[in-house]
């Protein structure tokens, strides 16, 4: 075990040394390969200007002639099925190459919206996140791939928009958006692209975007469902407007804790590129005014139209007082009770000797102690994977099922002699917590939860045990 | 959320009846969170006539308690359009009720 355990992490370092080089090389020739680029582009178009003109009829050269519209040639030639599109056309493809579009957050909704914003030819494409490339992004997040694992995600997203789009600007914010930089940051865009997975980031967004004067366009999707809506665009609603109250911290649901299908966040995604591409050309009318609603299961999209701007509204309102100053100094995770980091929560209910260890309890059972570990996730959790011998009873249908619980202690001790012990586990230690604070108001005043639960248990006990 | 499944509203009728005696029903929709804490998509619902969407929320949140927690932080909409507490519904109306998805 020991051996083994040492052997694997040397390798993971080893592995993890050679990504990096990699990362370094692949950006390196991809730097190069640009700069040839636009050394052969140039070379052609001076020659070709000087054998045609001669030096003595400049002004008939049609490579001029097509400049007046702004377009290169390698722009009318990239952008061509634009250009024939009778409703887009040249004006509309010349405005989005002058425009700048920032997306906020490289994850589900982003991968996608980054990938058509810079193929589209937004002439400069910003990019925030400060997360890095992990191996349960990729079934939705398909502007990462393998080779990044590990890396930030700015850098990953960076490297696949260049390699779709090398004549477009890309700029890197490797941060997380706080209200300390966002100002800063998202003043140096046109429009902003709200992608972020968590509600405090959202209500920041708007209200930064409301303070700076830039239309949003914002999506969310979760489990099987998707919301679109732009906000703050001409004279319409900001997300305050909609939402004055934010939702209890318990109805704030993550992709990392309740599930999402790959493909939903990629249809939201593509449509958030659809309403900054109109917006940022002038085309079309965008999504103001109105909220989009996708539900996969039905395989329906329905447009609800949402009120106008609220003249009560806190932010954007008649009588706000809102500025630059009151956003840097607003605290988004108070007024929303959940952090603006992806990282989850650490709760501590219970006082240590409440508590045992993942390494306590793998001792306990090669020791043969008589006992019951009750295992709280939801029914679909515990199919994915579980501890040998343990018992799902589900922290929602906990105090219900508290017979099967002693049933299966007084087996125990019938088994192995008096007082078995009763330990309870989850996925991340928080809901283990709830459970044995139920169970020791329930008189099991010896119930212990595991710290950190089967996380820590693949961390610290078995690097093989699977997790989600 | 995959056992989403559609129901019929079975309260007892004495207690649908307006002033006038008569009553309506209303085909309620539920979106993201209020799908979790409902189990369903969508409930047709009977109501006295000249109910407000105020009065089929109370309903609602009777019949699902849960719904409460959300209660102030949803958009309502009537038959695809923003519409307030107080807005009167009338007989097969469609009313939808979206709290906001975070997730990304």
């Amino acid at each position: 075990m020991e051996s083994s355990g040492g052997n694997a992490s040397r390798i993971r370092r080893e592995i993890e040394a050679l990504k990096d080089e990699k990362a370094r090389i692949e950006q390196k020739i991809l730097e190069l390969e640009n700069q040839l680029r636009e050394e052969v582009s140039l070379a052609p178009q001076q020659q070709e200007n000087e054998s045609v003109c001669d030096g003595c009829c400049p002004s008939l050269s049609a490579a001029d002639a097509n400049l007046a519209h702004g377009l290169t040639a390698g722009s009318i030639y990239r952008y061509s099925r634009h250009l024939l599109l009778p409703s887009f056309g040249v004006q509309a493809q010349s405005n989005l190459l002058k425009s700048s579009i920032l997306v906020v957050g490289a994850g589900g909704l982003g991968s996608p919206a980054l990938l058509y914003l810079a193929a589209s030819g937004v002439g400069r494409l910003g990019i925030v996140d400060h997360d890095v490339v992990e191996l349960n992004n990729m079934h939705r997040q398909v502007i990462h791939t393998e080779t990044y694992i590990g890396q930030p995600k700015v850098k990953s997203a960076a490297a696949a928009c260049q390699s779709i789009n090398s004549t477009i600007q890309i700029v890197e914010h490797e941060q997380a958006l706080r209200t300390s930089n966002a100002l800063e940051i998202m003043s140096q865009y046109d429009i902003v692209v709200d992608a972020t997975d968590n509600a405090p980031s959202r209500y920041m967004i708007s209200d930064c975007c409301v303070v700076l004067g830039k239309p949003l366009v914002s999506g969310a999707a979760l489990g099987l469902e998707g919301q679109l809506t732009v906000y703050n665009y001409k004279g319409g609603p900001c997300y305050r407007c909609l939402f004055p109250m934010p939702p209890p911290a318990t109805a704030c649901q993550r992709c990392s804790d309740s599930g999402v299908l790959g493909v939903v966040p990629g249809i939201i995604g593509c449509l958030q590129a659809l309403e900054a591409i109109k917006i940022a050309s002038d085309v079309g009318e965008p999504l103001s005014g109105q909220m989009l609603l996708f539900d996969a299961l039905s395989a329906r999209i329905r447009s609800v139209k949402i009120r106008g701007r609220s003249p009560q509204c806190e932010v954007c309102g008649e009588n706000t007082t809102f500025n630059q100053q009151r956003f840097k100094d607003f605290d988004y995770e108070k007024f929303t009770q959940s952090p603006l980091s992806t990282s989850p929560q650490k709760l501590k209910l219970l006082t240590p000797e409440s508590r045992i260890t993942s390494k306590e309890y793998k001792e306990r059972v090669v020791s043969g102690e008589p006992h019951v570990l009750v295992d709280v996730r939801p029914e679909h959790h515990y199919k994915i994977v579980s501890l040998p011998k343990s018992l799902n009873i589900p922290l929602t249908s906990l105090e219900a099922r508290v017979p099967e619980i002693s049933s299966a202690l007084k087996g125990q001790e019938e088994g192995g002699g008096s007082g078995a012990n009763l330990y309870v586990i989850c996925r991340r230690g928080n809901d283990s917590q709830r459970a044995v604070e139920c169970l020791q108001n329930m008189g099991f005043d010896l119930a212990k939860d595991i710290v950190g639960g089967l996380e820590s248990w693949a961390n610290d006990v078995d690097p093989n045990f699977p997790m989600y | 959320m995959m056992e989403v499944k559609t129901k019929e509203d079975n309260l007892p009728a004495a207690t649908t009846v307006g002033k006038d005696g008569s009553s309506i029903q209303i085909k309620v929709l539920f979106f993201a969170k209020a799908r979790d804490l409902t189990g369903l998509t969508e409930l047709s619902v009977e109501v006295p006539s000249g109910s407000t969407a105020q009065d089929c929320l109370n309903k609602l949140v009777s019949k699902f308690p849960n719904l409460d927690e959300i209660r102030h932080c949803i958009v309502l909409a009537l038959n695809e359009e923003y519409t307030t507490d107080s807005a009167v519904v009338k007989d097969k109306d469609e009313l939808a009720i979206i709290p906001p998805i975070s997730g990304g």
